[in-house]
């Protein structure tokens, strides 16, 4: 008996600690990033980088002024689109459902969420540059806001669902109609889980390239609505592949940049929700 | 609810301070090619005239070409004279206007190796065509004596893009390999032999070769310059060695009997100093544009180009226009509207 | 949560009422937007690739021969591209991920098992042209000089690992993807091993089982369905990536078996080829490329999305 227990004993040590460096692994993955990031990217940022457009390639100085307005412009006009049309049909499916009709919607809204970026760049590219003849800010803003729109649905649905109902029972006894008790009454009472859900959903396209690699291409200057722009991500993209050693200073410049926005909305955030929803349950 | 109310507008306002157009836009694209020389025009045009934004995107002289036959920008620029069916696929007639003159230059990165090498046209299409398979093959260390090369595989590295590079590297290596042509062709993307590596523009294939050892690419001058790569002497059709310089390639392109669209090739040329891996390159203008402003734009900005910015080219190795070549184009841009 | 219509019952229609309808319609109208949206999808990848699917026919998917120059489109490089590193992504995420959610779930104590787990959900929200920064300056240089050399070395007689390493090719790329996939799998592994009722552990362990026993042989495969769901979750995400893999991949057109040759993957062709597509058909056919990855997470997030809601359903049954 003893030497079969002592393996079993012995197994039991050796995948259990296993079972540690994998997560040591995998949480130092984070870690890695990040500090290479600080590193490389702190070293490269300077005031240039945030008020120059870019140089040419033997031209020291330039910097990346264009994609930080860029990403502003078409992340804002992005979330312009998507964060109502999201909400709105987020209201809908919690507090409205039509059984059938919601449960199809619901549905396709995960599909939707799970389509590649670079899928929804042809879209976009076939719904908008081509009937424009112009690679624009524009359809770059769409493709962002087509992937919006499935994140902050189900995000809202979600939150909403946690209200308790008899909060809604409440103040359908006073006497207010439908609509006044979710304007005044579930949203706001929903509303840190649905404001999170935003946050992560925005801070979610604000690193996206792919989308907006054929429909709001780059510029070497200021962009527009209906022009080309340039944005922070594929800037990245452009630079890292480029063989010039200022260039690849700027990319990790860049990618400081963008990565320190993402993180702290997504930790700003997660930290709001964990501070629990503004009502008392049940 | 008010969060929203909050949030919705300061983000329109965010929105709004999109730039108005009241500044003269005009969007290009196309090859990488010449594209350090198009930056610093487009950068100091810019400087001079504050209301003109012209945006150059390289992306390669296909996709150039695409886009301008798509009409998704104003116009194109391209190493590659257009083909009869591109030509003939455009909805406005297209002129085509010689900018400047370039060397495509073949760069390596051979451990141990540090000077420069001398390629024969033989050696080149071997090492393109599989043929010639090690550094130490016998006949690269015949044409450079004293030279320790490592007997390694060579890597070759391609263009993955469509690019009027790769075009003008393939048409010299049909011209000197008659097998080349049959087995390859000369076109913007080819199926190359061999596999090697693929690099994404000119900067791509600098960077692919700059940091695999024992490669070899084809790529223009000023990067390999820029980026301080070695690059080799070329046997001309002559049978001199020449080193890729302004003077090189100006010797090649006087060798040329230029066609009234300005389509020709320079590769192989037969004068003696004249190096053999030679290019113009061409912007890709509409013979008519629907906005008369932005017609405007394109011919003075050709007129100084023609004129003026010829000079800014030697400094970044690129060799200027022959004087025939800008007096002719100069009465083609009389012709565009 | 159904609010009925019969708490406003009144004879009379009052403004209201008339504010809920509107209200009902207008959130209707939005979330309708999203069918919408979802039939512009499929719509623009229908008829964008119909050139390409009426010229090519079947041949598109089982052709290996990509050459736009003779307009012959053969997507089977690039199929076995994104699937090869799909593959080898999850075979080195898959073990890692619920290896760190056992830890996770088992052994961590409450506190630090959501405090790392939040830091690996942070892996998530990395945006991928920075995996792929990472990748092109840390992972590609270390596969050239030492980790390619390394593999020849040690099991250079499998097909899989022969060739020189470049640096570039499908194990980086699949490297790369395995710690996107990370953060999926860890979290959705995790949930579903918390959700296994504790008498079941408690009874294991009572019959005299170690905790490692315990964990291996009643748990997880009590929580598989959590676990398969979370795998294929991961994978719908590896399939789709696009800016990490086409930095690290090489971009060949091919199919090679050794994983440390340069390969593509279909968001890889796509993101370098589209913007230089002339002609109809090659667009057409790199839109058809699109389609296919569509379907392919399409089905596959299906399957994952069906195992998650079949375990929380089973989860809250059994206990």
């Amino acid at each position: 008996m003893k030497p079969r227990l002592v393996w079993r004993k012995t197994v039991n040590a050796v995948m259990l600690s296993l079972t540690a460096v994998c997560t040591v692994i995998t949480v130092a993955a984070l870690f890695v990033i990040l500090g290479y990031l600080l590193y490389n990217g702190s070293k490269s940022l300077d005031w240039n980088f945030f008020v120059k457009l870019p140089l040419s390639p033997g031209e020291l100085g330039g910097g990346m002024a264009n994609a930080i307005v860029g990403s502003v412009q078409i992340v804002g006009l992005a979330a312009l689109i998507g964060l109502p049309v999201g909400f709105l049909a987020g209201v809908y499916l919690s507090e409205f459902e039509d059984k059938a009709f919601a449960s199809v919607v619901r549905y396709v809204a995960d599909l939707l969420n799970g389509v590649p970026s670079i899928v929804v760049g042809i879209v976009a590219w076939a719904l908008v540059v081509v009937p424009m003849r112009q690679f624009t800010a524009l359809a770059g803003a769409i493709a962002l806001a087509v992937m919006l729109i499935p994140i902050v649905t189900r995000q809202t649905e979600q939150f909403l669902r946690e209200v308790p109902n008899s909060l809604r029972e409440g103040a359908l006894a006073l006497g207010a109609s439908k609509w006044r008790m979710i304007a005044t009454v579930a949203v706001p009472a929903g509303s840190k889980g649905i404001v999170t859900g935003m946050i992560l959903g925005v801070a979610r396209i604000a690193g996206e390239s792919a989308p907006l690699l054929f429909t709001s291409l780059g510029n070497q200057f200021w962009g527009g609505l209906t022009q080309p722009t340039a944005a922070l991500p594929v800037m990245i993209y452009q630079r890292a592949m480029s063989p010039y050693d200022d260039w690849h200073r700027q990319a990790w410049a860049a990618g400081l940049v963008l990565i320190a926005l993402v993180l702290i909305a997504n930790v700003a955030a997660r930290l709001v929700l964990a501070r629990g929803v503004s009502v008392p349950r049940g | 609810m008010k969060r929203l109310e909050v949030l919705l507008p300061a983000i329109a306002v965010l929105v709004a301070t999109i730039p108005a157009g009241s500044a003269q836009r005009l969007n290009a694209a196309g090859a990488s090619f010449p594209s350090p020389i198009y930056q610093k025009w487009f950068g100091e045009w810019h400087n001079m005239h504050s209301g003109v934004e012209i945006n150059y995107a390289p992306q390669g002289s296909g996709a150039g070409i695409k886009q301008l036959t798509e009409g998704t920008v104003d116009f194109a620029a391209s190493d590659m004279p257009m083909k009869d069916a591109q030509i003939a696929a455009l909805k406005v007639k297209a002129f085509h206007f010689p900018t400047v003159l370039g060397a495509v230059v073949l760069t390596y990165n051979i451990p141990g190796v540090n000077t420069t090498l001398k390629f024969s046209p033989q050696v080149i299409a071997g090492i393109f065509l599989g043929t010639i398979k090690k550094w130490n093959d016998r006949a690269l260390m015949a044409d450079n004596p004293g030279v320790k090369f490592p007997n390694d595989e060579i890597v070759p590295v391609h263009r993955s893009d469509a690019s009027g590079t790769n075009f003008v590297f393939t048409d010299y290596l049909c011209k000197i390999s008659p097998e080349f042509k049959r087995k390859v062709g000369a076109d913007t993307k080819v199926r190359w032999p061999v596999e090697g590596l693929n690099g994404n523009q000119n900067p791509g294939v600098t960077g692919l070769v700059r940091e695999t050892p024992d490669s070899i690419g084809y790529i223009e001058l000023t990067f390999a310059v820029q980026n301080k790569m070695p690059y080799a002497e070329i046997k001309n059709a002559a049978g001199n060695w020449i080193k890729p310089t302004n003077e090189s390639v100006t010797a090649a392109a006087a060798s040329a009997k230029m066609p009234p669209d300005f389509r020709v090739s320079i590769t192989d040329a037969p004068g003696k100093d004249a190096y053999p891996i030679s290019t113009f390159t061409y912007m890709l203008i509409p013979s008519k544009f629907a906005d008369p402003a932005k017609a405007k734009v394109v011919k003075e900005f050709l007129q100084w180009m023609l004129t003026d910015g010829q000079k800014q080219v030697a400094a970044l190795d690129y060799a200027p226009l022959p004087k025939e070549v800008v007096d002719k184009e100069l009465k083609q841009l009389a012709m565009v509207k | 949560m159904a609010t009925p219509v019969a708490a406003q019952v009144t004879a009379v229609r009052s403004p209201s009422q008339t504010g809920d309808i509107i209200a009902r319609l207008v959130t209707l109208v939005f979330a309708g937007c999203i069918l919408l949206l979802a039939g512009l999808v499929v719509l623009e990848l229908w008829q964008g690739s119909a050139p390409a699917r009426s010229h090519l026919g079947w041949n598109f998917l089982v052709s290996s021969d990509w050459n736009p120059v003779t307009d012959q489109y053969g997507a089977l490089p690039f199929l076995y591209g994104t699937v090869v590193t799909a593959f080898v992504a999850l075979l080195i995420s898959v073990p890692l991920g619920l290896g760190a959610a056992i830890f996770l779930s088992e052994l961590a104590p409450a506190g630090i098992s959501s405090g790392l787990t939040f830091l690996v959900e942070l892996l998530a929200a990395v945006p991928s042209v920075i995996y792929g920064l990472m990748a092109l300056f840390t992972i590609v240089p270390l596969m050239r000089e030492y980790v390619g050399p390394f593999l020849n070395a040690t099991l250079g007689f499998l097909p899989f690992f022969q060739g020189r390493s470049y640096g570039v090719g499908y194990l980086p790329a699949a490297l790369v993807l395995s710690i996107m996939t990370f953060p999926f799998i860890i979290s959705v592994s995790r949930e579903a091993l918390l959700a296994v009722p504790r008498e079941q552990r408690e009874a294991s362990l009572a019959l005299g089982a170690t905790q490692w026993e315990t964990t291996w042989k009643v748990v997880v495969p009590y929580a598989k369905l959590g676990i398969l769901g979370s795998v294929f979750l991961g994978l719908a995400r590896a399939l789709g990536e696009t800016m990490a893999v086409t930095m690290v991949i090489g971009n060949a057109a091919d199919i090679h078996v050794s994983l440390l040759a340069p390969g593509a993957t279909i968001a890889a062709v796509i993101a370098n080829e589209f913007t230089e597509a002339s002609g109809k058909i090659y667009s057409a056919a790199l839109i058809e490329l699109g389609l296919v990855l569509f379907c392919l997470t399409i089905v596959i997030n299906g399957f994952a999305r069906l195992m998650i809601v079949a375990t929380t359903r089973k989860g809250s049954k059994r206990s």
